[in-house]
């Protein structure tokens, strides 16, 4: 009994040990307040563990397959898919929307937070027309766009462009903003010209919030796709789906839900992985 | 314009009058700097002493005024933080707003004088705080100035880091030759560096004392004990006579 307790106790300093690495004074170890060190493919372990749940659920009979079709179903469904090509060729016409509209309201977003951030009249007309923007929904936007642009192509990328926009302008134009004055005044001190001004000062200074309007921008690229392509489509990812509910076919839903989630997912490590690059000269708590 | 065309003075400035609001910080100063005059700007805190170099930086824009002022285009200022761009390296930060192909050149001859070659491509925030301010003095002095503008550039440093900036500018400013305004708050720094310290008090210059201790200055030398006596009476420190240990303990005079 008393070893056994012994055994315990000793197994317990040794956990505290092998947390609080790097301490050497034997008594309170110093409280760290940062999250601590990176986890490699951190990004990976929520979904991983959703993705668990959803294996062991379908495996022990808790999920019914009319439901939420087992994984293993799913990849089966789209191993299919991609054999008789209809995934390929859906998901890239998706990519190419997507893409398009992203970089065009990336665009768009930057060249606006910057008029409206570096001139009082360029705020002045631009900034209420974004915030109106802002609290319309995309959806509801649909049917008028519909009227006016048909229900071609150029709708689609015309909804995605203004949806992505949105975010990069709020977040590049609230740091563009928010750069220190005293930066301004070196600037003056040393005459930087306007263009210098913009390219050493403003856009630096602005980078990390138009890293988290990118962020939200490339999501809200795949959420604009969903609701575009549902709504009148004859090809890409949200046309599969459709389809396959007129059908009842749920398998093909969920593999192309499974499909915006991985894109959702990979398109935000690799924008974090650009950001990080971006901002090396940054010291910050996410470190 | 009556101005003044005598061609010595970099800075000349008559009836300099700044204020914020209804509050009058600077009250008809007249100042002029001599070509590659030294000259240090003592006062206790709100005198005026930024106010008079930011007029004379020509930073104050949201500030009323009057009065008629000649400073020199080429003039550079050091501020008491070093502001230098934390996203840009120090060469870059040297030669912010420079162009030409010499000026990378040019930014490493300057970066190599504050004795920080090799550090080129350091970030800024890898660098000392005393590090970070000698880039500040390359990148002032890698434009050339006729006049250097100095806020408490070493108020933030500590005391050894504070002596050795204080031979390297004296070294930089035989060099260069740059008229030189610096404010200050430490009384021993005017006293070292300076050939003329101006005592700023109530917005008017109330002391204009010429430093005629020899080079290199020792805080032993009877003038300087006695230069350093008349300025913090300036400054309003009573110090009874004699009292020199409490002297030494009185550093700052704000």
């Amino acid at each position: 009994m008393a070893t056994l307790e012994a055994a315990g106790v000793l197994r317990r300093f040794g956990g505290t040990g092998a947390t609080a690495e790097g301490t050497k004074a034997p008594g309170r170890p110093r409280r760290k307040l940062g999250p601590g060190k990176q986890i490699p493919f951190g990004f990976a372990v929520g979904p991983g563990l959703l993705v668990a749940v959803w294996v062991l659920g379908s495996a022990a009979g808790a999920i019914d397959p009319e439901t939420l079709p087992a994984p293993w179903t799913v990849l089966q469904t789209a191993g299919d898919l991609i054999a008789d090509g209809r995934l390929q060729s859906n998901l890239l016409t998706s990519l190419h929307r997507a893409v398009i509209g992203l970089v065009l309201g990336v665009a768009i977003g930057v060249a606006l937070a910057l008029v409206a951030g570096l001139s009082r009249l360029g705020e002045a007309i631009i900034d209420g027309p974004v915030q109106i923007k802002r609290a319309i929904p995309t959806l509801a936007l649909i049917p008028l766009f519909i009227v006016w642009f048909g229900i071609g192509e150029e709708m689609k990328i015309i909804v995605i462009t203004l949806s992505v926009l949105v975010p990069v302008y709020i977040n590049t134009h609230a740091y563009l903003r928010s750069v220190d004055s005293r930066y301004v005044e070196l600037a003056e001190t040393v005459r930087l010209s306007r263009t210098a001004f913009v390219r050493r000062i403003a856009l630096p200074g602005a980078l990390p919030g138009f890293f988290i309007g990118l962020r939200l921008a490339v999501t809200i690229s795949w959420l604009a796709l969903v609701v575009v392509e549902q709504v009148n489509a004859t090809s890409g990812i949200g046309y599969l789906m459709t389809q396959a509910r007129t059908y009842g076919q749920i398998d093909v839903i969920v593999v192309g839900l499974v499909i915006y989630g991985l894109l959702g997912l990979f398109g935000d490590v690799a924008v974090r992985a650009v950001e990080r690059k971006a901002l090396s000269w940054r010291q910050t708590l996410g470190d | 314009m009556a101005t003044d065309t005598r061609g010595l003075n970099v800075v000349g400035a008559r009836g300099l009058s700044r204020g914020f609001g209804d509050r009058t910080v600077l009250r008809e100063i007249d100042l002029e700097i001599a070509r590659g005059e030294f000259v240090a700007l003592l006062g206790r805190s709100g005198s005026g002493k930024s106010t008079l170099l930011r007029a004379l930086a020509e930073l104050d824009d949201n500030v009323t005024g009057s009065g008629e002022l000649h400073v020199p285009a080429e003039r550079a200022v050091v501020f008491q933080d070093s502001r230098l761009l934390p996203w840009t390296r120090v060469l870059d930060n040297v030669i912010l707003g420079l162009d030409g192909k010499d000026a990378a050149e040019r930014g490493k001859a300057a970066l190599a004088e504050v004795g920080l070659a090799g550090r080129e491509q350091a970030w800024p925030r890898e660098l000392s705080g005393g590090e970070q301010q000698r880039v500040a003095l390359a990148r002032s002095l890698v434009r050339e100035p006729k006049l250097l503008l100095a806020d408490e550039p070493f108020g933030a440093l500590d005391a050894l880091t504070r002596i050795r900036m204080h031979v390297l500018l004296q070294d930089l400013c035989a060099k260069h030759k740059p008229a030189v305004l610096l404010v200050t708050h430490d009384v021993d720094e005017a006293v070292v560096l300076a050939d003329r310290v101006l005592v700023l008090d109530e917005g008017v210059i109330s002391t204009d004392l010429r430093i005629e201790v020899p080079r290199p200055r020792r805080h032993s030398d009877p003038e300087f004990i006695r230069a350093r006596e008349v300025l913090l009476n300036a400054l309003g420190v009573d110090i009874e006579p004699g009292a020199t240990a409490v002297l030494e303990k009185e550093k700052k005079a704000s």
